[in-house]
């Protein structure tokens, strides 16, 4: 028992004191495989010819483009192991080899075989020419789709926010905006859509105004019963200790609904991306999901996919910057969800 | 009255009149009366324990004398004047300390100085009731960080930030371990004695009562009524061996009705 005790203790020692720390090596020698892999699909891209019957410009970029990711996850590797920061590329390794080999049959099934068919399931080369060539419309609709969605969706917040205080906070407010935002909120956004298109004056206004409907509605009902669930004893605090009304709202109520207000900005940022998708493409003339319309109504799917692609990006990268903003205002709590 | 302080203490505590009090809740549109008639005349600067079963209506008459509710009859005055709502010269100490969690220790205690718009001329008073609780090194920690005793001493400074002239004690050790609790205690009396504050506690442990107030007043079960008033002239700091406070211990057992225990 003691023995055996001991033998764990020295055991668990050992590694540490090799030439190179444990995790340190574990960083290179995963940083090496997900680089051996990446290398691998340039040089299948490179040197196993395309089909006989296709021309597709982009084969050489693309092999590049896949070497230059392995020499960057070889080079963050060997970087790893002086730099401790870096052992992330331990952690995404199995990641960035999955990745790999699923670029690797993607690249075998369409541009080298020729099994699937075309023009529906391009070989990764034609998106790669479509973000190549075709940046100029793509950045345009990034632009057009932001300035739609970035006005919508703040005004949508500080309306759904303001008005979920007020019915949290006042009785009259309550009374009088509770019934409305039972019948209206349930009706999904879209519903308005042919009525917006007309009674607004353009359909850019009109998909503002889908936008922040979106968004209104679930900020507006989580920051009321965010503000209605405050525990009354920190109101019973303040009080005693001569706070205003104004101070029992912006100091007390306010900070303490902020968790609840956080899910309703997530809920309608979710809601906001499907708004504006449909508004795209039923009525803007700009932007992504214009974009992706336009590009299915030519056939033009590896166009789609590009625009897909970037929309993924796109989205996921605001409910990230939103999720880190929460993280900063809301350090305070414990266990919060990782996005 | 008794005068219960060490006399060579400042005394800037609050009188306290409680007339006649009658209060009663209504469950599901039936009046349910908690408080029965009760009158109480506190000092200035004593300190005055409420004593009684769980339930009986302490935390009610403390939220009376808070101004945080009004009674259904009878007043409450200080300096014989009727109370007519919260004032941060009358501060409760809860239960439960319920700190703000998104603040951290050093603004949760600046809170009132913050409420009355005070914060900016006197932030030099939130390290002082910082200090005077041992929570100095403390003071950028989130609530979520404390200890259950750390949490109720931030809560103290809290109170003690805003000066009062009458502390509402509110169980306030009920939570804390019993050795935590042991130390609090003989802090709350030399914070009391330093102070010179008017306070009012409410606690259901007898010992507790003996051992921090001058008068302990036994309630009894709902709706409560003063049962019997115990007046205890030994000098602080108290020891807890004390074979007086063992008798009067044995006194207010009697008048809870738990003398076979005893």
């Amino acid at each position: 028992m003691s023995s055996s005790a001991v033998n764990e203790v020295s055991s668990g020692r050992t590694p540490a004191r090799g030439f190179l720390g444990r995790s340190a090596a574990r960083s290179l020698v995963a940083g090496l495989v997900a680089a051996t892999a990446w290398l691998g699909v340039a040089v299948l891209t490179a040197f196993w010819s395309d089909t006989p019957e296709s021309d597709w410009a982009y084969t050489g970029d693309l092999a590049a483009a896949c070497g230059a990711l392995a020499f960057a996850i070889l080079l963050a590797g060997f970087a790893g192991v002086r730099f401790p920061g870096l052992h992330n590329v331990q952690r995404l390794s199995p990641w960035l080899i999955a990745l790999a080999l699923f670029f690797a049959a993607w690249e075998a099934v369409t541009a080298k075989l020729g099994l699937l068919p075309l023009p529906f399931f391009p070989p990764p080369q034609a998106i790669l020419e479509v973000v190549i060539d075709d940046w100029a419309r793509l950045t345009a609709g990034i632009l057009a789709s932001f300035r739609l969605l970035a006005t919508g969706y703040f005004l949508g917040a500080v309306i759904g926010f303001v008005t979920g205080v007020a019915i949290g906070w006042s009785r009259l407010a309550g009374y009088w905006i509770h019934p409305v935002l039972r019948f209206v909120g349930p009706l999904p956004a879209t519903a308005w859509l042919p009525l917006a298109f007309f009674v607004f004056p353009s359909s850019f206004s009109a998909s503002i105004f889908l936008i922040a409907l979106a968004t209104g509605f679930p900020v507006t009902v989580l920051t009321w019963s965010g503000v209605a669930g405050v525990n009354s004893a920190y109101y019973d605090i303040a009080r005693t200790l001569g706070a205003s009304q104004r101070f029992l709202v912006l100091k007390v109520a306010i900070p303490a609904a902020m968790p609840h207000v956080f899910v309703g900005l997530f809920m309608g940022l979710g809601n906001s991306f499907a708004v504006l998708v449909v508004a795209e493409m039923l009525g803007v003339k700009a932007g992504l999901g214009w974009y992706l319309q336009w590009a299915q109504g030519w056939a033009a799917y590896a166009n789609m996919y590009a625009a897909l692609l970037i929309m993924a990006f796109l989205c996921s990268g605001l409910i990230t910057l939103l999720f880190r903003l929460r993280d900063r205002l809301l350090s305070w709590q414990r266990g919060l969800v990782r996005w | 009255m008794v005068a219960t302080t060490a006399t060579d203490y400042p005394v800037r505590g609050t009188t306290l009149t409680i007339r006649e009090i009658t209060h009663r809740f209504y469950l599901e549109g039936q009046p349910l009366p908690v408080l029965d008639q009760i009158s109480l005349q506190v000092g200035r600067g004593e300190f005055v324990a409420l004593l009684g079963p769980s339930g009986c209506g302490k935390s009610t008459l403390l939220r009376l004398v808070a101004g945080l509710d009004f009674p259904s009859a009878g007043s409450v005055l200080t300096e014989g004047k009727a109370i007519e709502g919260p004032d941060p010269s009358r501060v409760v100490v809860f239960q439960d300390p319920t700190l703000y969690p998104w603040r951290t220790v050093w603004s949760n205690v600046a809170l009132g100085l913050e409420a009355r718009g005070l914060l900016r001329a006197h932030r030099e008073r939130v390290e002082d009731a910082l200090r005077l609780v041992g929570l100095t090194g403390f003071a950028n920690a989130y609530p979520h960080q404390l200890s259950g005793g750390m949490a109720q001493r931030a809560a103290l400074a809290r109170a003690l930030v805003n000066d009062p002239k009458l502390l509402i004690l509110d169980e306030p050790l009920g939570q804390l371990d019993s050795l935590t609790r042991i130390t609090m205690q003989g802090e709350l009396v030399s914070l009391w004695q330093r102070a010179g504050f008017t306070a009012l506690l409410v606690t259901h442990d007898v010992e507790e009562a003996l051992f921090l107030a001058g008068r302990v007043i036994v309630l009894s079960q709902r709706p409560a009524h003063m049962k019997a008033e115990i007046v205890n002239t030994r000098p602080y700091p108290r020891h807890r061996g004390d074979p007086h406070l063992a008798e009067l211990r044995h006194e207010v057992f009697a008048h809870l009705g738990l003398a076979a225990a005893w």
